[in-house]
């Protein structure tokens, strides 16, 4: 990506580091759809299409969860991704449906697996899980899950406590 | 069935008028296509309200093939995560490979030999061509077009030879490495793919013949599924149906990979944005990839190197074909068993340990059958990995199942769902 | 006494059950061969394609595999009018009640192939979301290992069932 780019990404959002030819803008909860927004209308940057909303949990840290935001742009044919950092116990980010509809699964997905509410979400149901699942299984505190299988007086423990590694 | 609403949500619904009592009756039917359904596309629900035949509102629910595919990369190696991303979006196996490989590569900052490159190239296409003729048999069975679901599988069963010849299976090979492909191309695997080459235009003739001015094929076809380029960029479509629209945004052209941009191909676009423009960009598509197929074969006569010579990053074992199939290579086990302690260790060690990768996050797109393919990595160092994010294209091209249906027939909505060619494993992973 | 032997076929009844059997005197009538020949030669599967199985099941029914060389012509849609329901695929928690019920639906005489080791065991995918087995929740008469089985497994899975069903005793 042109430095020039990555100056005027920077110029908006201070936290912005570069890595592997990647850009990632690391923004706010409060700033984030503003920035959105910015980088969609800008002429040089032209971040219209929203690629994939996700997230991933670092227990222990603060803060615990970031939602990944990839941008691109069908024009200029550069990338952005823009994170958002959330404490554990304050887990809301506001919906980016009203700028990019196609985030409606990814981010009712993100919810699924993370328990990540995003505020002002047009259809907040479960999207991959059924209908009352409990817990939030990609969450590093919940277990693989497994077959807990008793034979014969022996036992076997679920299968991601006897990994080979 | 909570997900039913029980009152009908659109005011103009048609009514009736009870000859009793006098009260008046929305009349919408609220029915539940799937999800065990002979077509739609796998184990895809749709919840429609019809008013007839027409679709008023349809609701598009997924996870009946929710595979955990994601969780469960946290808990192997980077090497055992090929053969489960492998198996998201199962049409495709290849590029499901590739574009994960290529995210950990980059996060190693190794690059896989040129050779190498061109192989992956090469399974890429061959596959993109097999997705493609399942996607034709399969729709043209949802229409009613039961001859070529047959002659489409008859092509596929050419292809899967193909690949069990060069990887050992027929599906959902481990085939693509991180670091390079994990054993070179037999001597009957370029004879076969040179000729599938010769043998197949024919064939791609034949279903132009029967389906391009097929005035069954065009009714159904033609002016279904219509959406238009903002919608599509909207919700976030890609790949042919973004490319029926007008809009030329193809991974291989914008940010290539693997030396796409040293390749002479053309990436086709149509401005219709129904089904029947869908069809016959995914034809020219094919025969585009055979182009591909042919350029890569051209580069393949000269040998050199498939896997990476860096040992800390390299595959260490080495397969050939024995009398029984793919399979250890006997010179390789005797180095390691009998003559080499060094060579056992290491081999014990990358087996069961891996690869470490340093930490950092990589975002890597390939273009896929059905759109783009990104590949979310997280690495904190470890020789697990901390997250793979699959972005599959069809979860996100079905998002545009209510606006390519609502206020067509139902029988539209099915050629509709054809044309996305939605692949569930990928959708629910 | 001489019990009869299956050619090639490793399932159905041990020799000693045959012998156990003979003692008893509750051999095959004809009647029963007849109608278990008839049973194994037009079975009708119910479509129940979930994942990579299902290509491999689609392509075991295509052109080069050919299904309808054992009777097997069409792939009813409808559980209702099928007898044979291949499970072919991952089951996810969420699709466990919908092959319930589509079993439940399916009339008597039926029977269940467990196609692949996901369908059979649960597979590669030992989490939260997959059903390790498909027999915890309906009865299997057959499993078909592999990941996913070339059809030509399927094929001897299928013929597997086929004598079983031709051995069984029909109206017991």
């Amino acid at each position: 990506m042109p430095a020039e780019i990555v100056e005027r990404v920077r110029a908006r959002c201070p936290d912005t580091v570069v890595a592997r030819g990647e850009v990632t803008a690391i923004v706010e909860r409060d700033d984030l759809l503003e920035t959105l927004a910015w980088l969609r209308d800008d002429a040089d940057l032209a971040l219209g299409f929203c690629s994939s909303v996700t997230a991933t949990d670092w227990p222990g840290s603060d803060p615990r969860f970031w939602v990944v935001y990839e941008m691109l742009s069908i024009e200029h044919h550069h990338r952005v991704r823009v994170k958002v950092g959330l404490a554990e116990d304050d887990a809301h980010v506001p919906t980016v449906t009203p700028l990019f509809p196609t985030a409606n699964w990814l981010e009712r997905e993100t919810h699924d697996f993370y328990g990540i509410v995003f505020d002002g979400h047009p259809d907040p149901r479960p999207l991959l899980l059924p209908e009352g699942w409990d817990g939030f299984p990609l969450q590093k505190t919940e277990e693989l899950g497994g077959v807990n299988t008793r034979f014969r007086g022996a036992f076997i423990p679920p299968v991601d406590t006897r990994t080979t590694t | 069935m909570s997900d039913a609403p029980t009152t009908p949500t659109t005011p103009h619904a048609p009514t009736s008028v009870d000859a009793r009592t006098g009260e008046i009756r929305q009349e919408t039917m609220i029915i539940n296509m799937g999800p065990q359904h002979p077509s739609t596309h796998g184990v895809l629900r749709l919840l429609m309200e019809l008013d007839g035949e027409t679709v008023i509102k349809c609701t598009p629910i997924i996870g009946y093939l929710h595979t955990g595919i994601e969780k469960n990369t946290e808990y192997r190696t980077w090497m055992q995560g090929v053969t489960y991303v492998t198996r998201a979006d199962y049409l495709s196996p290849f590029f499901n490979e590739l574009g994960y490989c290529l995210a950990v590569e980059r996060l190693l900052g190794v690059e896989a030999p040129p050779r190498a490159q061109v192989i992956r190239v090469l399974m890429n296409e061959l596959n993109r061509i097999s997705s493609h003729l399942v996607w034709l048999a399969t729709g043209g069975m949802e229409l009613g077009a039961v001859s070529v679901m047959l002659y489409g599988f008859r092509e596929r069963e050419v292809l899967l030879d193909i690949f069990e010849e060069i990887t050992g299976l027929r599906m959902n090979h481990a085939y693509i490495r991180i670091g390079g492909v994990i054993m070179d191309l037999p001597d009957e695997g370029l004879t076969k793919i040179e000729r599938f080459l010769v043998e197949m235009p024919p064939r791609i003739d034949d279903y132009e013949r029967l389906l391009d001015e097929n005035p069954i094929w065009l009714e159904r076809n033609v002016g279904v599924g219509r959406l238009s380029a903002d919608d599509s960029l909207a919700l976030g479509v890609t790949g042919p149906v973004l490319r029926s629209a007008g809009v030329p945004a193809d991974v291989r052209k914008d940010a290539p990979y693997c030396g796409y941009e040293t390749y002479d191909f053309d990436v086709p676009v149509r401005t219709e944005g129904d089904a029947y423009a869908r069809y016959r960009l995914r034809i020219e598509e094919m025969r585009e990839s055979m182009k591909i197929v042919r350029q890569c074969l051209d580069r393949l006569r000269e040998p050199g190197p498939v896997m990476i010579e860096d040992p800390k990053v390299a595959w260490p074992a080495k397969l050939s074909v024995g009398p029984d199939g793919i399979g250890n290579d006997p010179a390789y086990v005797t180095h390691i068993m009998e003559e080499s302690m060094e060579a056992l260790i290491h081999h014990f060690k990358m087996v069961t340990q891996g690869v470490e990768v340093p930490p950092g996050e990589v975002y890597q797109a390939v273009e896929s059958p059905r759109g783009e393919l990104g590949f979310y990595v997280v690495s904190n160092g470890e020789h697990l990995p901390y997250r793979v994010k699959i972005r599959d294209p069809s979860f996100v091209n079905l998002q545009a199942i209510p606006a390519m249906v609502e206020g067509s027939l139902v029988a539209d909505a099915i050629a509709a769902i054809a044309s996305i060619d939605p692949v569930m494993g990928g959708v629910d992973r | 006494m001489p019990v009869e032997r299956l050619e090639g076929v490793h399932l159905g009844k041990t020799p000693e059950e045959i012998e156990e059997e003979v003692r008893r005197g509750v051999l095959l009538t004809s009647l029963d061969r007849a109608v278990g020949w008839a049973r194994k030669q037009s079975m009708w599967p119910a479509t129940f394609g979930l994942a990579c199985c299902a290509i491999e099941m689609m392509s075991t029914g295509a052109g080069k595999y050919d299904l309808s060389r054992w009777g097997m012509e069409l792939f009813r849609a409808s559980p209702r009018q099928a007898d044979l329901m291949i499970v072919a695929g991952r089951v996810s928690q969420k699709m466990a009640p919908v092959l319930r019920r589509i079993y439940d639906q399916m009339p008597e005489p039926r029977w269940v192939i467990s196609m692949g080791v996901c369908a059979s065991a649960g597979g590669m995918f030992t989490n939260y979301a997959i059903v390790q087995g498909v027999d915890t929740i309906v009865p299997v008469d057959v499993y078909v290992p592999g990941c996913p089985p070339k059809p030509e497994m399927l094929m001897h899975g299928i013929l597997t069932l086929q004598e079983k069903v031709r051995t069984t005793e029909p109206f017991k």
